[in-house]
Protein backbone atom coordinates (compact mmCIF):
# COMPACT_ATOMS: atom_id res chain seq x y z
CA UNK A 1 0.00 0.00 0.00
CA UNK A 2 0.96 3.60 -0.50
CA UNK A 3 1.97 4.26 3.07
CA UNK A 4 5.06 2.16 2.65
CA UNK A 5 6.33 4.33 -0.19
CA UNK A 6 7.82 7.10 1.94
CA UNK A 7 11.50 7.87 1.97
CA UNK A 8 12.16 6.10 -1.31
CA UNK A 9 12.47 9.14 -3.57
CA UNK A 10 13.14 11.84 -0.97
CA UNK A 11 10.44 14.17 0.41
CA UNK A 12 7.40 12.20 -0.74
CA UNK A 13 5.60 10.87 2.34
CA UNK A 14 2.34 9.01 2.03
CA UNK A 15 0.24 8.13 5.07
CA UNK A 16 -3.20 8.00 3.51
CA UNK A 17 -4.59 5.64 6.13
CA UNK A 18 -3.30 7.42 9.22
CA UNK A 19 -6.45 9.54 9.22
CA UNK A 20 -8.42 6.45 10.20
CA UNK A 21 -6.39 5.71 13.34
CA UNK A 22 -8.55 5.54 16.45
CA UNK A 23 -6.86 7.14 19.45
CA UNK A 24 -7.90 8.28 22.89
CA UNK A 25 -9.05 11.86 23.00
CA UNK A 26 -7.08 12.61 26.17
CA UNK A 27 -3.66 11.08 26.77
CA UNK A 28 -2.04 8.14 25.03
CA UNK A 29 -3.41 5.17 26.88
CA UNK A 30 -4.68 1.98 25.34
CA UNK A 31 -8.06 2.02 23.57
CA UNK A 32 -10.47 0.09 25.77
CA UNK A 33 -14.08 -0.44 24.75
CA UNK A 34 -15.16 2.45 27.01
CA UNK A 35 -12.30 4.86 26.18
CA UNK A 36 -13.43 8.25 24.88
CA UNK A 37 -11.73 8.37 21.49
CA UNK A 38 -11.80 10.56 18.40
CA UNK A 39 -14.50 8.21 17.10
CA UNK A 40 -16.55 9.06 20.19
CA UNK A 41 -15.98 12.76 19.63
CA UNK A 42 -17.15 12.75 16.02
CA UNK A 43 -20.16 10.56 16.76
CA UNK A 44 -21.05 12.99 19.52
CA UNK A 45 -20.67 15.91 17.12
CA UNK A 46 -23.03 14.11 14.72
CA UNK A 47 -25.55 13.73 17.55
CA UNK A 48 -25.21 17.42 18.43
CA UNK A 49 -25.74 18.43 14.80
CA UNK A 50 -28.81 16.20 14.54
CA UNK A 51 -30.23 17.69 17.73
CA UNK A 52 -29.47 21.22 16.51
CA UNK A 53 -31.18 20.63 13.19
CA UNK A 54 -34.18 18.53 14.20
CA UNK A 55 -34.87 19.73 17.73
CA UNK A 56 -33.50 23.25 18.07
CA UNK A 57 -34.29 24.04 14.44
CA UNK A 58 -37.96 23.11 14.84
CA UNK A 59 -38.33 24.88 18.20
CA UNK A 60 -40.71 27.43 16.71
CA UNK A 61 -43.15 24.75 15.42
CA UNK A 62 -44.06 27.39 12.87
CA UNK A 63 -46.74 26.71 10.28
CA UNK A 64 -44.65 28.90 7.99
CA UNK A 65 -41.19 27.44 8.64
CA UNK A 66 -37.87 29.23 8.81
CA UNK A 67 -34.86 27.89 6.92
CA UNK A 68 -33.64 25.40 9.51
CA UNK A 69 -37.12 24.08 10.12
CA UNK A 70 -37.75 23.62 6.41
CA UNK A 71 -34.51 21.63 6.07
CA UNK A 72 -35.60 19.41 8.97
CA UNK A 73 -39.05 19.01 7.38
CA UNK A 74 -37.46 18.24 4.04
CA UNK A 75 -35.36 15.42 5.51
CA UNK A 76 -38.37 14.13 7.44
CA UNK A 77 -40.56 14.17 4.36
CA UNK A 78 -37.86 12.60 2.21
CA UNK A 79 -37.29 9.61 4.50
CA UNK A 80 -40.99 9.29 5.38
CA UNK A 81 -41.95 9.11 1.72
CA UNK A 82 -39.11 6.66 1.00
CA UNK A 83 -40.29 4.33 3.76
CA UNK A 84 -43.92 4.66 2.66
CA UNK A 85 -43.16 4.12 -1.03
CA UNK A 86 -40.90 1.11 -0.55
CA UNK A 87 -42.44 -0.74 2.39
CA UNK A 88 -46.02 0.50 2.27
CA UNK A 89 -48.16 1.80 5.11
CA UNK A 90 -47.19 -1.02 7.51
CA UNK A 91 -43.54 -0.02 7.23
CA UNK A 92 -44.20 3.39 8.74
CA UNK A 93 -44.04 1.84 12.23
CA UNK A 94 -40.30 1.44 11.68
CA UNK A 95 -39.83 4.98 10.36
CA UNK A 96 -37.99 6.25 13.50
CA UNK A 97 -35.43 3.44 13.21
CA UNK A 98 -34.78 4.12 9.56
CA UNK A 99 -34.64 7.84 10.22
CA UNK A 100 -32.04 7.17 12.94
CA UNK A 101 -29.86 5.22 10.53
CA UNK A 102 -30.23 7.77 7.75
CA UNK A 103 -29.44 10.77 9.91
CA UNK A 104 -26.45 9.12 11.58
CA UNK A 105 -24.90 8.06 8.27
CA UNK A 106 -25.70 11.35 6.56
CA UNK A 107 -24.20 13.47 9.31
CA UNK A 108 -21.22 11.17 9.88
CA UNK A 109 -20.45 11.23 6.14
CA UNK A 110 -20.68 15.00 5.83
CA UNK A 111 -18.81 15.70 9.06
CA UNK A 112 -16.05 13.39 7.82
CA UNK A 113 -15.52 15.80 4.94
CA UNK A 114 -14.37 18.54 7.31
CA UNK A 115 -10.57 18.84 7.35
CA UNK A 116 -8.98 17.22 10.45
CA UNK A 117 -12.15 15.29 11.18
CA UNK A 118 -12.44 11.57 11.83
CA UNK A 119 -14.53 9.50 9.42
CA UNK A 120 -16.62 7.25 11.64
CA UNK A 121 -18.46 5.62 8.75
CA UNK A 122 -15.18 4.65 7.04
CA UNK A 123 -14.72 1.90 9.63
CA UNK A 124 -16.11 -1.50 8.82
CA UNK A 125 -16.65 -2.01 12.54
CA UNK A 126 -19.20 0.81 12.50
CA UNK A 127 -20.92 -0.01 9.22
CA UNK A 128 -20.97 -3.72 10.02
CA UNK A 129 -22.87 -3.01 13.22
CA UNK A 130 -25.32 -0.96 11.15
CA UNK A 131 -25.54 -3.52 8.35
CA UNK A 132 -25.79 -6.63 10.52
CA UNK A 133 -28.12 -4.79 12.86
CA UNK A 134 -30.49 -4.21 9.95
CA UNK A 135 -30.03 -7.80 8.74
CA UNK A 136 -30.71 -9.41 12.12
CA UNK A 137 -33.64 -7.10 12.90
CA UNK A 138 -35.24 -7.63 9.52
CA UNK A 139 -34.76 -11.42 9.64
CA UNK A 140 -36.17 -11.62 13.17
CA UNK A 141 -39.06 -9.40 12.13
CA UNK A 142 -39.72 -11.61 9.11
CA UNK A 143 -40.06 -14.71 11.29
CA UNK A 144 -42.11 -12.94 13.96
CA UNK A 145 -44.58 -11.44 11.50
CA UNK A 146 -44.84 -14.34 9.04
CA UNK A 147 -43.73 -17.39 11.03
CA UNK A 148 -42.06 -20.20 9.07
CA UNK A 149 -43.78 -19.00 5.89
CA UNK A 150 -41.11 -16.30 5.79
CA UNK A 151 -38.90 -19.01 4.27
CA UNK A 152 -41.26 -19.06 1.30
CA UNK A 153 -39.39 -15.98 0.15
CA UNK A 154 -36.63 -18.30 -1.07
CA UNK A 155 -38.97 -20.70 -2.85
CA UNK A 156 -39.98 -19.11 -6.15
CA UNK A 157 -43.50 -20.37 -6.87
CA UNK A 158 -43.56 -18.91 -10.37
CA UNK A 159 -40.30 -20.59 -11.46
CA UNK A 160 -40.22 -24.03 -13.13
CA UNK A 161 -40.13 -26.80 -10.53
CA UNK A 162 -36.70 -28.04 -11.64
CA UNK A 163 -35.14 -24.65 -11.16
CA UNK A 164 -36.72 -23.92 -7.79
CA UNK A 165 -34.09 -25.62 -5.59
CA UNK A 166 -31.25 -23.99 -7.53
CA UNK A 167 -32.91 -20.57 -7.27
CA UNK A 168 -33.52 -21.18 -3.58
CA UNK A 169 -29.80 -21.83 -3.00
CA UNK A 170 -28.86 -18.68 -4.91
CA UNK A 171 -31.51 -16.66 -3.05
CA UNK A 172 -30.25 -17.88 0.32
CA UNK A 173 -26.64 -17.05 -0.54
CA UNK A 174 -27.63 -13.60 -1.78
CA UNK A 175 -29.72 -13.09 1.35
CA UNK A 176 -26.75 -13.78 3.60
CA UNK A 177 -24.43 -11.63 1.49
CA UNK A 178 -26.76 -8.67 1.96
CA UNK A 179 -25.39 -7.44 5.32
CA UNK A 180 -21.81 -7.80 4.09
CA UNK A 181 -22.37 -5.79 0.90
CA UNK A 182 -24.59 -3.39 2.83
CA UNK A 183 -21.81 -2.50 5.28
CA UNK A 184 -18.74 -2.83 3.04
CA UNK A 185 -20.35 -0.59 0.41
CA UNK A 186 -20.64 2.30 2.83
CA UNK A 187 -17.29 1.89 4.56
CA UNK A 188 -15.46 1.23 1.31
CA UNK A 189 -16.86 4.30 -0.43
CA UNK A 190 -16.04 6.65 2.41
CA UNK A 191 -12.60 5.15 3.11
CA UNK A 192 -11.54 5.07 -0.55
CA UNK A 193 -12.48 8.68 -1.18
CA UNK A 194 -10.71 9.98 1.89
CA UNK A 195 -7.60 7.89 1.20
CA UNK A 196 -7.46 9.15 -2.41
CA UNK A 197 -7.63 12.74 -1.21
CA UNK A 198 -4.72 12.03 1.16
CA UNK A 199 -2.67 10.43 -1.65
CA UNK A 200 -3.18 13.49 -3.86
CA UNK A 201 -2.28 15.69 -0.91
CA UNK A 202 0.97 13.74 -0.58
CA UNK A 203 1.87 14.61 -4.18
CA UNK A 204 1.49 18.30 -3.39
CA UNK A 205 4.97 18.13 -1.81
CA UNK A 206 6.46 18.22 -5.32
CA UNK A 207 6.24 21.87 -6.43
CA UNK A 208 5.77 21.07 -10.13
CA UNK A 209 2.85 18.73 -9.50
CA UNK A 210 1.19 20.65 -6.67
CA UNK A 211 -1.24 22.73 -8.84
CA UNK A 212 -2.51 19.53 -10.47
CA UNK A 213 -2.65 17.96 -7.04
CA UNK A 214 -4.72 20.80 -5.60
CA UNK A 215 -7.11 20.66 -8.57
CA UNK A 216 -7.40 16.90 -8.20
CA UNK A 217 -8.14 17.22 -4.48
CA UNK A 218 -10.83 19.78 -5.27
CA UNK A 219 -12.40 17.50 -7.86
CA UNK A 220 -12.29 14.44 -5.62
CA UNK A 221 -13.70 16.49 -2.76
CA UNK A 222 -16.63 17.46 -4.96
CA UNK A 223 -17.16 13.82 -5.81
CA UNK A 224 -16.98 12.91 -2.12
CA UNK A 225 -19.69 15.45 -1.31
CA UNK A 226 -21.91 13.56 -3.74
CA UNK A 227 -20.81 10.17 -2.42
CA UNK A 228 -21.52 11.16 1.18
CA UNK A 229 -25.16 11.94 0.39
CA UNK A 230 -25.67 9.11 -2.06
CA UNK A 231 -24.25 6.45 0.27
CA UNK A 232 -26.52 7.59 3.09
CA UNK A 233 -29.44 7.38 0.68
CA UNK A 234 -28.38 3.97 -0.68
CA UNK A 235 -27.95 2.51 2.80
CA UNK A 236 -31.38 3.77 3.83
CA UNK A 237 -33.27 2.66 0.74
CA UNK A 238 -31.67 -0.82 0.91
CA UNK A 239 -32.76 -0.99 4.54
CA UNK A 240 -36.29 -0.18 3.35
CA UNK A 241 -36.09 -2.85 0.65
CA UNK A 242 -34.94 -5.49 3.17
CA UNK A 243 -37.70 -4.39 5.52
CA UNK A 244 -40.22 -4.78 2.72
CA UNK A 245 -39.06 -8.37 2.23
CA UNK A 246 -39.73 -9.04 5.90
CA UNK A 247 -43.17 -7.41 5.78
CA UNK A 248 -44.31 -8.90 2.48
CA UNK A 249 -42.14 -12.00 1.81
CA UNK A 250 -44.48 -13.29 -0.89
CA UNK A 251 -44.29 -10.13 -3.00
CA UNK B 1 -4.29 14.63 9.98
CA UNK B 2 -3.01 11.86 12.23
CA UNK B 3 0.61 12.24 11.29
CA UNK B 4 1.71 13.74 14.59
CA UNK B 5 3.97 11.34 16.43
CA UNK B 6 2.68 9.43 19.38
CA UNK B 7 5.77 8.10 21.07
CA UNK B 8 4.96 4.99 22.97
CA UNK B 9 1.53 4.62 21.46
CA UNK B 10 0.27 1.31 22.71
CA UNK B 11 -1.27 -1.22 20.40
CA UNK B 12 -0.43 -3.48 17.55
CA UNK B 13 -1.80 -1.18 14.86
CA UNK B 14 0.39 1.90 15.17
CA UNK B 15 4.13 1.88 14.56
CA UNK B 16 6.75 3.82 16.49
CA UNK B 17 6.36 6.78 14.12
CA UNK B 18 2.63 7.08 14.79
CA UNK B 19 1.63 5.70 11.41
CA UNK B 20 -0.89 2.99 10.84
CA UNK B 21 0.29 -0.55 10.34
CA UNK B 22 -1.96 -2.09 7.73
CA UNK B 23 -5.55 -0.90 7.56
CA UNK B 24 -6.77 0.81 10.74
CA UNK B 25 -10.22 -0.51 9.85
CA UNK B 26 -9.06 -4.04 10.52
CA UNK B 27 -7.33 -3.33 13.83
CA UNK B 28 -9.03 -5.60 16.37
CA UNK B 29 -7.98 -3.36 19.28
CA UNK B 30 -10.26 -0.55 18.18
CA UNK B 31 -13.34 -2.46 17.15
CA UNK B 32 -15.03 -2.86 20.58
CA UNK B 33 -14.56 0.83 21.30
CA UNK B 34 -16.23 1.86 18.04
CA UNK B 35 -19.07 -0.60 18.42
CA UNK B 36 -19.76 0.56 21.97
CA UNK B 37 -19.82 4.25 21.09
CA UNK B 38 -21.81 3.61 17.91
CA UNK B 39 -24.49 1.80 19.90
CA UNK B 40 -24.56 4.65 22.42
CA UNK B 41 -24.83 7.18 19.58
CA UNK B 42 -27.63 5.31 17.85
CA UNK B 43 -29.60 4.94 21.07
CA UNK B 44 -29.24 8.65 21.80
CA UNK B 45 -30.29 9.62 18.27
CA UNK B 46 -33.20 7.19 18.39
CA UNK B 47 -34.52 8.60 21.64
CA UNK B 48 -34.07 12.20 20.54
CA UNK B 49 -35.90 11.44 17.30
CA UNK B 50 -38.71 9.28 18.60
CA UNK B 51 -39.41 11.33 21.73
CA UNK B 52 -38.93 14.89 20.49
CA UNK B 53 -38.03 15.55 16.90
CA UNK B 54 -40.24 13.26 14.84
CA UNK B 55 -43.53 13.82 16.74
CA UNK B 56 -42.88 17.54 16.63
CA UNK B 57 -42.16 17.67 12.90
CA UNK B 58 -45.04 15.30 12.21
CA UNK B 59 -47.37 17.56 14.21
CA UNK B 60 -46.13 20.65 12.39
CA UNK B 61 -46.61 19.01 9.01
CA UNK B 62 -50.12 17.77 9.77
CA UNK B 63 -51.01 21.15 11.29
CA UNK B 64 -49.82 22.81 8.11
CA UNK B 65 -51.82 20.39 5.99
CA UNK B 66 -54.86 21.16 8.18
CA UNK B 67 -54.31 24.90 7.88
CA UNK B 68 -54.00 24.66 4.12
CA UNK B 69 -57.18 22.58 3.88
CA UNK B 70 -59.05 25.04 6.10
CA UNK B 71 -57.79 28.01 4.13
CA UNK B 72 -58.83 26.38 0.89
CA UNK B 73 -62.27 25.69 2.36
CA UNK B 74 -62.58 29.29 3.54
CA UNK B 75 -61.48 30.54 0.14
CA UNK B 76 -64.08 28.33 -1.53
CA UNK B 77 -66.77 29.66 0.81
CA UNK B 78 -65.76 33.26 0.15
CA UNK B 79 -65.88 32.55 -3.56
CA UNK B 80 -69.41 31.19 -3.20
CA UNK B 81 -70.41 34.29 -1.27
CA UNK B 82 -68.89 36.56 -3.88
CA UNK B 83 -70.81 34.69 -6.56
CA UNK B 84 -74.06 35.03 -4.55
CA UNK B 85 -73.39 38.75 -4.08
CA UNK B 86 -72.80 39.13 -7.79
CA UNK B 87 -76.05 37.32 -8.54
CA UNK B 88 -77.93 39.55 -6.11
CA UNK B 89 -76.39 42.59 -7.71
CA UNK B 90 -77.36 41.40 -11.18
CA UNK B 91 -80.89 40.73 -9.99
CA UNK B 92 -81.17 44.17 -8.37
CA UNK B 93 -79.89 45.73 -11.56
CA UNK B 94 -82.43 43.83 -13.67
CA UNK B 95 -85.23 44.77 -11.23
CA UNK B 96 -84.23 48.40 -11.35
CA UNK B 97 -84.19 48.32 -15.13
CA UNK B 98 -87.68 46.76 -15.27
CA UNK B 99 -88.98 49.31 -12.77
CA UNK B 100 -87.48 52.16 -14.79
CA UNK B 101 -89.09 50.84 -17.95
CA UNK B 102 -92.41 50.53 -16.16
CA UNK B 103 -92.22 54.12 -14.88
CA UNK B 104 -91.27 55.36 -18.35
CA UNK B 105 -94.23 53.56 -19.91
CA UNK B 106 -96.62 54.82 -17.23
CA UNK B 107 -95.46 58.38 -17.62
CA UNK B 108 -95.68 58.12 -21.38
CA UNK B 109 -99.26 56.82 -21.12
CA UNK B 110 -100.20 59.64 -18.71
CA UNK B 111 -98.74 62.26 -20.98
CA UNK B 112 -100.47 60.69 -23.97
CA UNK B 113 -103.86 60.81 -22.22
CA UNK B 114 -103.38 64.44 -21.24
CA UNK B 115 -102.28 65.21 -24.74
CA UNK B 116 -105.36 63.50 -26.18
CA UNK B 117 -107.66 65.52 -23.93
CA UNK B 118 -105.95 68.76 -24.86
CA UNK B 119 -106.02 67.83 -28.56
CA UNK B 120 -109.73 67.10 -28.36
CA UNK B 121 -110.35 70.42 -26.65
CA UNK B 122 -108.30 72.21 -29.23
CA UNK B 123 -110.13 70.41 -32.06
CA UNK B 124 -113.49 71.40 -30.56
CA UNK B 125 -112.43 75.00 -30.25
CA UNK B 126 -111.10 75.01 -33.77
CA UNK B 127 -114.39 73.55 -35.01
CA UNK B 128 -116.39 76.18 -33.11
CA UNK B 129 -114.26 78.98 -34.43
CA UNK B 130 -114.54 77.60 -37.96
CA UNK B 131 -118.34 77.40 -37.73
CA UNK B 132 -118.47 80.96 -36.40
CA UNK B 133 -116.26 82.20 -39.20
CA UNK B 134 -118.31 80.35 -41.79
CA UNK B 135 -121.43 81.97 -40.43
CA UNK B 136 -119.85 85.40 -40.57
CA UNK B 137 -118.61 84.73 -44.12
CA UNK B 138 -122.13 83.59 -45.15
CA UNK B 139 -123.62 86.74 -43.63
CA UNK B 140 -121.08 88.89 -45.40
CA UNK B 141 -121.76 87.04 -48.65
CA UNK B 142 -125.52 87.40 -48.22
CA UNK B 143 -125.30 91.11 -47.51
CA UNK B 144 -122.90 91.49 -50.42
CA UNK B 145 -125.34 89.60 -52.61
CA UNK B 146 -128.20 91.84 -51.49
CA UNK B 147 -126.08 94.91 -52.23
CA UNK B 148 -125.19 93.50 -55.66
CA UNK B 149 -128.92 92.98 -56.36
CA UNK B 150 -129.83 96.50 -55.27
CA UNK B 151 -126.96 98.02 -57.28
CA UNK B 152 -127.88 95.89 -60.29
CA UNK B 153 -131.56 96.93 -60.05
CA UNK B 154 -130.71 100.60 -59.62
CA UNK B 155 -128.20 100.50 -62.47
CA UNK B 156 -130.63 98.64 -64.71
CA UNK B 157 -133.48 101.16 -63.90
CA UNK B 158 -131.19 104.14 -64.62
CA UNK B 159 -130.06 102.56 -67.93
CA UNK B 160 -133.62 101.77 -68.97
CA UNK B 161 -134.76 105.32 -68.12
CA UNK B 162 -131.82 106.84 -69.93
CA UNK B 163 -132.67 104.77 -73.00
CA UNK B 164 -136.22 106.13 -72.76
CA UNK B 165 -137.76 102.81 -71.69
CA UNK B 166 -140.44 102.14 -69.21
CA UNK B 167 -140.45 103.83 -65.84
CA UNK B 168 -141.84 100.87 -64.04
CA UNK B 169 -139.22 100.02 -61.44
CA UNK B 170 -141.05 96.83 -60.39
CA UNK B 171 -140.88 95.28 -63.92
CA UNK B 172 -137.18 96.05 -64.12
CA UNK B 173 -136.53 94.47 -60.70
CA UNK B 174 -138.41 91.32 -61.80
CA UNK B 175 -136.36 91.13 -64.99
CA UNK B 176 -133.05 91.53 -63.06
CA UNK B 177 -134.14 88.91 -60.53
CA UNK B 178 -135.02 86.55 -63.34
CA UNK B 179 -131.62 87.05 -64.96
CA UNK B 180 -129.36 86.81 -61.90
CA UNK B 181 -131.52 84.62 -59.65
CA UNK B 182 -130.67 81.53 -61.73
CA UNK B 183 -127.04 82.02 -61.05
CA UNK B 184 -127.05 83.47 -57.60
Amino acid sequence: MAEEAHGADGGLVFHPLDQFIVKPLIGDGPVHWYTVTNATLWMAIAVVCIVLLLVTGTRGRAVVPNRTQSIAELIYGFVYKMVEDVTGKEGLRYFPYIMTLFLFILFANYLALLPMSFSTTSHVAVTAVLGFGVFLTVTALGFILNGPSFLGMFWMKDAPLVLRPIIAVIEIISYFVRPVSHSIRLAGNIMAGHAVIKVFAGFAAIAAISPVSVLAITAIYGLEVLVAGIQAYVFTILTCVYLKDALHPHH
Amino acid sequence: MATETHEGAIGACVDAGGSAIGMPQLCADWIPNQIFWLVVTLIVIYFVLSRVALPRIGAVLSERAGTITNDLGAAEELKQRAKAAEEAYEKALADARTEANRIVAETKAGIQAELDVELKKADAEIAARTAESEKAIAEIRDSAMASVMAVAKDTAGEIVRAMGGTDDQKAIDAAVDARIGGRA
